[in-house]
């Protein structure tokens, strides 16, 4: 299984991910305590305990409708824009729980960033799309825009193919450039953490190929979240991985050990292809 | 599992009988074809020859003096300037309130209301409201804002009444151009920390103006022409003077062509076939508003 793993980093012309020397030493960002969630009466989260690290990339595989998209929202709390979704237990977002009263839900977002499955620019301007974030959060002067959109652009690895066309609609780009630029709209706000869901499925294999080169530069800064049902790309390219299942995390480890030596009989049929 | 050998598929279709009815299904096809088409030709043709009888009646009467004159008993000097100018004061009234209560009420249902029984029982009433007769609307503006409100036959009355009974549409359009703009949208907005406000002013409103546009600019056509209101609030026909402000009387173009049609005199069908093509020019212009605007701002999804 290492073998299979180190032959598709290989291919895919990655850097070998080290994995992290000393584990459980990099401080928390998230801590996941007995989460649960229900779509009216569908239980849809069970009892989910998981922390995340900073610059770490974590990957969160499992078959569709194990929950994957469902835990992800709720750590922005996107996941109330449903109607009808009641939580318990607690998620802690720099040790303070997310779902307080009283918790500035809006600061919340402004500290984790969100790419989405399907890319998803407004029908804008690159240029807009990038300084949307700056500026719903007040951010007016032309000179800091322009700095905050060429550094966003820059982070996302895709600034040499746009910086051209910075006033052309960014429905005019491909796929692969569309995710790039979601991409950069979410480093605009200077995020602490980036969630990412499944965001490479609905692109090609080389757009595909950036987005990942982009997830390892981008680890050095943030944290990462990812959502994949690609079990190569989980282990090309996280540091933890955990395992869903029908709502319930399975297992939680470090990624080379999860693909290397499952402790579970079901994660090892998951990502061994035997189901899902 | 390996392949071994597979039985016979049955024969399910049996063709010769297929092909013995495809005869039979291109008449049909061909049959309807010619209905749909000569359903649409009907409408065309009752279209042209209305137009044709009130260009050859009116077109004569159409003179400067035409729109400078007030209202007269001799038809030669009758003119529809009081009316034009009471129709356009309307559509001062009526735009902005129609529009604000209606796009209001729209962001309202689609973007705050939780999905509940009395959200549910409102959203199907506004629907339901889109059909009650035009003459009821009257008698809603005649005990409201006539008398209760004693404004009146004034154009803020009449305003009012006209908002009224266009609201429906407005919000029912405003609702599905609202509900175009994709959810996706929203997610990224939110998901970077936009209130609820900002997001439907920069995203939500923006993706639906052209189809709000429509929608309200099609009602408001509506509101030029309709007669029913007017005749049930009591706006007055012959009027001599153009209204200063908002609570002066008025009139309105499709009651003084009313007035002009229902005259004994011959004379004054002419007239009134001038008021209308003067009616007809403001739709047409307000409808290539809204062609224009709709073809502007497509959005590609
Ligand atoms: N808005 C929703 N309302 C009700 N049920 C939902 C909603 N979204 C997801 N679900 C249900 O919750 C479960 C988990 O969904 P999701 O988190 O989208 O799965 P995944 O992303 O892993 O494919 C599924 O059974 C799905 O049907
Ligand atoms: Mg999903």
């Amino acid at each position: 299984m290492v073998q299979v793993m180190e032959r598709t980093r290989e291919r895919a012309g990655l850097k070998q991910t080290a994995a992290p020397a000393v584990p459980d030493v990099r401080p928390l960002v998230y801590d996941t305590k007995l989460l649960n969630l229900w779509y009216g009466n569908h239980h849809a989260l069970k009892n989910i305990d998981l922390p995340i690290r900073e610059n770490e990339v974590t990957a969160i595989i499992g078959p569709s409708g194990c929950g994957k998209s469902t835990y992800i929202k709720t750590l922005n709390r996107m996941v109330e824009l449903v109607d009808d979704v009641r939580t318990s237990g607690e998620i802690l977002y720099r040790s303070r729980n997310i779902f307080d009263r009283n918790y500035p839900v809006e600061e919340l977002r402004t500290r984790v960033g969100m790419v989405f499955q399907k890319p998803n620019p407004f029908p804008k301007s690159i240029y807009d799309n990038v300084a949307y974030g700056p500026r719903i959060h007040g951010i007016r002067n032309r000179q800091i825009l322009d700095e905050i959109v060429e550094k966003s652009l820059r982070g996302a690895a895709i600034w040499d193919e746009v910086k051209d066309r910075l006033n052309t609609n960014a429905y005019s780009l491909s796929g692969g450039q569309q995710q790039r630029i979601c991409i950069a709209r979410a480093l605009a706000i200077e995020p602490d953490v980036i969630l990412m869901d499944e965001p490479t499925s609905a692109l090609d294999p080389i757009s595909t190929l950036k987005v990942e080169e982009l997830v390892q530069e981008l680890r050095e800064d943030y944290s990462i979240v990812i959502v994949t049902h690609n079990m190569q790309q989980a282990a090309r390219i996280s540091d933890r991985t955990a395992f869903f299942l029908s709502g319930e995390v399975v297992e939680f480890d470090e990624t080379d050990k999860m693909f290397s030596n499952p402790e579970h009989k079901r994660t090892e049929d998951y990502i061994s292809g035997r189901f899902g | 599992m390996r392949i071994t050998e597979k039985p016979p598929a049955r024969v399910l279709i049996d063709r010769e009988a297929v092909a013995g009815r495809m005869g039979f299904r291109k008449a049909v096809n061909a049959a309807f074809s010619v209905l749909f088409l000569s359903a649409t030709l009907l409408a065309l043709l009752v279209l042209g020859v209305l137009f044709y009888r009130i260009v050859s009646q009116g077109f004569g009467h159409l003179s400067p003096a035409f729109f400078e004159n007030f209202a007269s008993r001799m038809p030669e000097k009758a003119g529809v300037k009081a009316a034009l100018v009471g129709s356009l004061w309307l559509m001062a009234v009526v735009a902005p309130v129609s529009l604000i209560l209606g796009i209001g009420t729209a962001v309202y249902l689609e973007e705050y209301a939780k999905k509940n029984r009395l959200n549910d029982f409102i959203r199907m009433n506004i629907s339901n409201l889109a059909g009650v007769p035009s003459v009821v609307f009257g008698l809603l503006g005649l005990t409201i804002f006539v008398r209760a409100l004693a404004l009146g036959n004034s154009i803020l009355a009449a305003g009012f009444t006209m908002s009224l009974l266009i609201l429906p549409v407005i919000i029912v359009a405003a609702q599905e151009a609202i509900r175009s703009v994709p959810r996706e949208l929203r997610e990224a907005s939110y998901g970077m920390g936009a209130t609820k406000w900002q997001t439907i002013i920069r995203v939500v409103l923006p993706g639906a103006v052209p189809g709000i546009l429509t929608g309200s600019i099609l009602a408001l056509s509506r509101a030029i022409g309709e007669t029913a209101p007017l005749i049930v609030i009591g706006v007055p026909v012959i009027i001599q003077f153009l209204p200063a402000g908002v609570l002066d009387t008025f009139t309105a173009l499709p009651m003084q062509i009313y007035d002009w049609a229902k005259r004994p005199q011959a004379a004054f069908q002419e007239v009134a076939s001038a008021g209308i093509i003067v009616l007809l020019a403001l739709l047409l212009a307000m409808n290539s508003v809204a062609v224009l605007i709709r073809n502007k701002f497509q959005k590609r999804y």
